[in-house]
């Protein structure tokens, strides 16, 4: 092998180009790109889907799929040409230099081996083998914070839950003390809390074995929270690049700019204001694109950007942005798609849209009872939104289903306007039915894949609003129209579409038999940030037009409080807290509640000091004793907390807390204000 | 783990007892007289009714179903309407041959099947991908016999004069002259399974290499020999296991054309022979030890691949 | 769960017109183009044009084959038998003294008519089982599963040769019409088929649009029917084409253990059943049907490869 020069960068991409065959075509999916990662340092990037960055750290560890394959360019890691490497190089650089690791931690372990052998087979690669290899193995577990290391070595990895996974695969990543390790979406799929120690894990672990690292995300907070450095990556080429504080305070190029407006932030809430979005589409992989790659998104653009490909100009000490107008990118105009958003009057004099009383489901599996929900209870107001907050298992979605008649409850009552109904589907009637709806996490799903926009509507308003012929052709234009589709979109299939426009047909089919209430299970979080924003200010104005209540789940603490009037805290089946939006969300609240919104990194400037939860969710089928979150609390009081259930009690007006401690003790731990917050 | 066998015996269990049924109640579509049937025109009322009533057709369908189903769980499967022997002084002999002849096959194909099918899926896309899949394909689908009847007029004393053509009973032959005599008829079964195995390793192992703990064991540098070996090899073979066993079932159908063929009196040809002159209990008889072969191999096969796969081994067992 | 896999070329395409004064968007992966571009690669493949040139052979033997077969299939007058291959007879002549090239041409009827017709039944009852043991579930789907599996024990032939064997009961000898033919294969291929569809359909159950269905008040059969079946035609159309080699292969089979066309007739099986004996003598008798079947089930399987193929990538 070559000399490796020391002092070399971390990571050097010179005009990396990159191009997938698809059906006898080579698409470009990277086109051009330059970075570099200095040694010990940590660089995001952050993109949307498709837009290249996986494959970029593919073709850093020389793992492309197989029609892939680096057109153009070089790339060089801490000096070695990683493209020119072949054989036994190929294997020693991967062995010494560089490390990986990628979301869904559950696939990047065999399945066959124990988890033991999986870790110890890194030493042995370097000649350590029996004894001290496990001695090893054990001390970077510890090291990656496993509690009991010898228990986990002797586990297979189906026995781990997602987060303990994705600490081995750390682990196994670490132990060599690589040049550089590459972390694509290292926590998508994983729970808050279990992401932010992760994420926290990581930045300790890297200043501790003086690795470089290269984030990869779609989530700029927790690029934010992770790296000094950050690059825009858009439609395959490196639109911004700079210090991460410098890119978030003073953006230079119309692309960052928009992204950073599409975020619901800083408390602001649907009243206030509506969500900056980023009109458009992606460009389709392979496109030709000789000028601007996001010519056609932007508000600022003049007809040199469709011609002519703006150069990588610098914008300040090592930031730089490629767009001919970089010095008024902050000028972008607003894009907010309509008006200002009227306020729901909600009247709480009348009769409750929705009351749930004590709501309880417990599945049966192999011999053991699971209580999905344990006893959940809740009012709600026609025009008002309740927003649904917690980790998985919680109750969340089984809670949504059960309202829905899905899933029958085992115990407890669901009312709309006063009136008791049946617990399943099959035995409510059709306007119960119609009454309500659900819009699902995932588009790609919630359409049929072979059915016109057309048809699914006009199948619903047939059964659902009883219209048919051409009443029911006028009801689905004006469905189309209402969530701002072109009338054309009623001929298309599910395939034709983007995932943000299939979402806008899914809500316009729970629209369609004018419920009054409908259940948003994750409704965004399929979506790119930028697409988020749109779907957020649509819900919000059907909300306003039809006053329509909405059920509304998500871990995205930020877009929950923005929707959100009201907030209910689940932890394993039960309501921890529920009252006001603005309530909830400042202290003094339910520990578990300051637990999560710690675990949230945020893009705006203060960062909550971080609360850690100890061990991981426990299973529902075996709840702990006392109060259910004693066994990861911070605030436990002592032996109380273990052996008595708290109750849920209405500690201030219209706000209710399941814990032991006072409101008033939890306002000093917490470090809240001493006045009442004021209501919204 | 324990759990799970018993789980799996049990299932196997209700299947084989459903089995019974079906082929109990094809059998019912017999016409009302055994007897005349068998014994001809020119027989007496008396020797037809005494016929039936020896072999007990005169009683109720279920107790005659009970009676049956009594009987074959003890290993007693009946008499013969042409000679009045029990049905397994013929079917143990033709049974034992046929387990050598479908042990030879596979023996033959499983080793062969399964590094081809290996081979294939690591040079994908290549030469030596397509010729295993086309050929393990397209010899997937011809009708043993045909293939048998194509190697014995090639290899046969027609042409190249290399192995016989018959079989023959092969009483108290040696083992050797077996193997060459059944050489033809078990490489004509092994083609078939040929591609079908190869076939479905190819698939696993494709799906193995493009797993992420491949790429996971690539990045940890190990030699390409160890990730193959160690972390390819066992998932991607693993699905192949179950498909092997239930092709030990499969067989037994092939080895109905292709033992008529080669005049090899197995199971197969004492299936047929016994379906043409409607010799009912011996009928029976075979097609439910052919299911219950089946079951047996499918069984092992799950308990296997149970066994190789934590996920499997571990769940039912805490 | 956002951050699916990144870059993975496939990203859906628009119906929106561009906003004005933009270039208008190249549709690279638009519905239509995917499915010219599909159908494209398939015919395109030398696999597939091998099978089907095959195959269209056989086909117009099978209807016109009186016509194109030099001499009539069951004429005996040619001597002597067992005539090896010659200018005026190119396969040569058979036990009896006919023309083994005029049978072989006529011979591909009787197997054309029933496999395609077999194949029809035995993939229309397993895919409305499957869809049924799929959608229900629960007891439904093992009370039936339990059943099938039982029939799946007993293999294709014998099962056949059960069926048969019982249907011509009451009569002298092995009678076996085209009929009983196809209805007995397309129920032996129902459990297979059925189980095929019945996994594909388990993986459309729990796709959200079939929650939405109920969610506005359809029925099972709709369901069923209407929303999951244009679902899993990809599964159905593989699992069609395949059961029609074994169609093929299954019929061929019967008729060489005597369960089909009886002599005289031309049938390929039952050619070889007859000439088989003496292939000693007369190996040109046994190979030629004998190729004729391979040559017909592998073209099959060739056009079966390259649709599956290119439907799953």
């Amino acid at each position: 092998m070559t000399a490796v020069d020391e002092r070399a960068p971390a990571l050097e991409l010179r005009d990396l180009e990159i191009a997938y065959r698809v059906r006898g075509r080579d698409r470009e999916v990277v086109r051009g790109i330059s970075f570099t990662v200095g040694k010990q340092q940590s660089y995001g990037l952050v993109g949307e889907s498709g837009c290249g960055k996986s494959t970029v750290a593919l073709a850093a560890v020389r793992y492309l799929p197989r029609n892939g394959r680096v057109t153009a360019g070089s790339l060089q890691v801490a000096g070695r040409d990683v493209l020119a490497l072949g054989g036994e190089q190929l294997r020693g650089y991967h062995r010494d230099v560089v490390s990986m690791v990628y979301q869904n931690p559950g696939s990047a372990l065999n399945p066959t081996i124990r988890v033991g052998k999986q870790v110890t087979e890194v030493f042995a690669l370097r000649g350590v083998r029996g004894a001290d290899a496990r001695e090893r193995a054990l001390a970077i577990l510890r090291e990656v914070r496993i509690a009991d290391p010898e228990q986990v070595l002797r586990r297979y990895p189906h026995q781990l839950s997602g987060g303990m996974q994705q600490r081995v695969v750390i682990a196994m990543a670490l132990a060599t003390d690589p040049s550089l390790l590459i972390l694509d979406e290292p926590t998508t799929g994983l729970d808050a809390t279990v992401e932010a120690e992760v994420i926290d894990l990581i930045a300790e672990l890297q200043d501790r074995h003086h690795t470089a690292v290269l984030f990869i995300s779609h989530n700029l907070a927790l690029i934010r929270k992770t790296c000094q450095n950050v690059g825009v990556l858009y439609a395959g080429e490196l639109v911004e690049e700079g210090p991460t504080e410098e890119i978030l305070q003073n953006p230079r190029h119309p692309y960052t700019v928009g992204l950073l407006r599409c975020l619901p932030r800083g408390g602001v809430r649907k009243d206030s204001r509506r969500l900056d979005t980023i009109r458009g589409f992606l460009p389709a992989i392979g496109e030709h694109l000789p000028g601007c790659v996001f010519v056609h998104r932007c508000g600022l653009a003049q007809p040199v950007c469709a011609t002519e490909k703006p150069v990588d100009t610098p914008v300040g000490a090592s930031h730089r942005s490629r767009c001919h107008f970089h010095e008024r990118a902050q000028q972008l105009p607003h894009d907010t798609e309509g008006a200002a958003v009227a306020p729901v009057a909600v009247d709480r004099a009348t009769t409750p849209l929705l009351r749930v009383d004590d709501l309880t489901k417990t599945f049966r599996q192999e011999g053991h009872e699971i209580k999905a929900l344990a006893g959940v209870s809740a009012v709600l107001w026609a025009g008002e939104t309740l927003g649904l907050v917690g980790e998985s298992g919680s109750g969340k979605t089984t809670f949504a289903r059960t309202l829905l008649g899905i899933v029958e409850p085992t115990s407890g009552t669901v009312e709309v306007d006063g009136r008791p109904l049946p617990p399943t589907l099959g035995s409510r009637s059709s306007d119960d039915v119609a009454a309500l709806q659900i819009v699902f996490q995932n588009p790609d799903s919630a359409l049929n894949r072979r059915h016109t926009v057309r048809r699914m509507l006009k199948r619903t308003l047939a059964k659902l609003a009883r219209v048919s012929g051409g009443a029911a052709e006028a009801r689905a234009g004006e469905l189309v129209e209402a969530v701002r589709l072109p009338e054309r979109a009623l001929s298309a299939r599910p395939t034709g579409l983007s995932g943000g426009q299939k979402q806008r047909v899914a809500i316009a089919r729970a629209f369609a038999g004018e419920p009054r209430l409908v259940v948003c299970d994750e409704p965004t979080s399929a979506l790119d940030v930028s697409v988020q924003a749109a779907i957020l200010n649509l819900l919000v104005d059907l909300q306003g037009s039809h006053r329509t209540s909405y059920v509304f789940i998500s871990h995205d603490l930020g877009v929950v409080r923005y929707l959100s009037d009201r907030i209910a805290v689940l932890y394993l089946g039960r309501l921890m807290e529920l009252g006001p939006a603005a309530t909830v969300f400042e202290p003094p609240h339910h520990p578990y509640t300051e637990a999560l919104l710690s675990a949230v990194p945020t893009i705006d400037g203060e960062q909550r000091t971080r609360i850690e939860l100890e061990g991981e969710i426990p299973s529902a089928a075996d709840p702990p004793s006392g109060c259910v979150f004693h066994t990861r609390c911070p605030r436990k009081l002592g032996e109380i907390c273990e052996s008595e259930e708290p109750p849920l009690a209405e500690v201030e007006p219209e706000h209710l807390l399941r814990c032991h401690i006072p409101l008033e003790e939890l306002r000093v731990m917490q470090g809240a204000p001493h006045e009442q917050p004021v209501a919204p | 783990m324990l759990r799970y066998t018993l789980h799996r015996i049990a299932l196997g269990l209700v299947s084989i007892l459903i089995l019974t049924m079906i082929v109990f109640a094809a059998a019912q579509v017999l016409p009302g007289n055994p007897g005349r049937l068998v014994l001809g025109r020119e027989a007496s009322p008396e020797a037809v009714e005494k016929f039936n009533e020896q072999l007990g057709y005169d009683r109720p369908l279920p107790v005659r179903y009970a009676d049956w189903l009594w009987g074959a769980v003890r290993g007693d499967f009946g008499a013969n309407y042409n000679d009045g022997r029990p049905v397994t002084d013929d079917l143990v002999p033709a049974l034992e041959r046929s387990a050598f002849l479908a042990f030879y096959a596979f023996m033959l194909c499983v080793p062969i099947s399964i590094v081809a099918g290996a081979i294939a899926a690591i040079r994908r896309g290549r030469a030596a991908d397509r010729t295993i899949t086309i050929a393990g394909l397209s010899l997937a689908v011809i009708p043993e016999f045909v293939v048998g009847a194509i190697l014995v007029a090639v290899l046969g004393p027609a042409l190249l004069g290399w192995f016989p053509g018959i079989a023959g009973p092969l009483i108290g032959a040696s083992f050797f002259t077996k193997l060459d005599s059944l050489f033809m008829p078990a490489l004509a079964l092994a083609l078939i399974l040929f591609g079908y195995i190869a076939r479905i390793t190819r698939a696993g192992m494709i799906e193995a290499l493009a797993a992420d703990y491949t790429r996971t064991a690539t990045l940890k540098g190990l030699p390409r020999r160890t990730v193959m070996t160690r972390h390819v090899v066992r998932n991607g073979v693993l699905p192949t296991i179950a498909v092997v066993a239930t092709q030990v079932g499969y067989m037994f159908g092939g080895i109905v054309a292709i033992e008529k063929l080669f005049g090899y009196p197995g199971v197969g040809l004492l299936t047929l022979t016994s379906a043409q002159i409607k010799n009912f209990p011996m009928l029976l008889a075979c097609v439910l030890v052919i299911g219950i072969v089946y079951f047996i191999a499918t069984l092992l096969g799950d308990l296997l691949t149970a066994a190789l796969n934590p996920r499997i081994r571990l769940s039912t067992a805490q | 769960m956002s951050g699916v896999r990144d870059d993975v070329p496939q990203l859906p395409v628009l119906v929106d017109a561009p906003p004005a004064g933009q270039p208008s968007l190249t549709h690279l992966d638009s519905p239509g183009r995917v499915r010219r571009e599909t159908l494209r690669q398939i015919v395109r493949s030398k696999t597939f044009l091998l099978g089907a040139v095959v195959t269209l052979f056989w086909l117009v033997c099978a209807i016109f084959g009186y016509w194109i077969a030099p001499y009539h299939p069951i004429d005996e007058s040619f001597a002597p038998s067992y005539e090896s291959p010659s200018w005026s007879h190119p396969m040569g002549l058979d036990r009896v003294g006919r023309d083994v090239l005029s049978r072989v041409i006529v011979g591909a009827r009787s197997v054309i008519v029933v496999a395609p017709a077999a194949m029809a039944l035995g993939v229309t009852l397993g895919s409305i089982l499957g869809l049924v043991m799929g959608y229900f579930g629960r007891w439904v789907d093992n009370v039936i599963g339990r059943i099938l599996d039982a029939v799946l024990a007993i293999p294709l032939i014998v099962l056949a040769i059960l069926i048969l064997t019982a249907l011509s009961a009451g009569q002298e000898g092995i009678n076996v019409s085209s009929w009983q033919l196809i209805v007995v294969i397309g129920i032996a291929f129902t459990p297979p088929v059925a189980r095929t569809v019945r996994s594909a359909v388990l993986a459309e159950r729990d796709l959200d649009y079939v929650q939405a269905a109920k969610l506005r008040g359809e029925r099972a059969p709709y369901v069923m029917f209407a929303e999951i079946l244009p679902n899993v035609t990809g599964p159905i159309i593989v699992e069609a084409t395949v059961r029609l080699g074994y169609a093929v292969f299954t019929v061929a089979t019967l008729a060489f253990l005597s369960y089909g066309p009886q002599p005289p007739s031309p049938d390929w099986g039952l050619q070889i059943a007859e000439q088989y004996a003496d292939i000693s003598l007369a190996w040109w008798a046994t190979i030629f049907p004998a190729l004729a079947i391979a040559s017909l089930v592998v073209a099959i399987n060739l056009i079966t490869d390259t649709v599956q193929q290119v439907l799953d990538e």
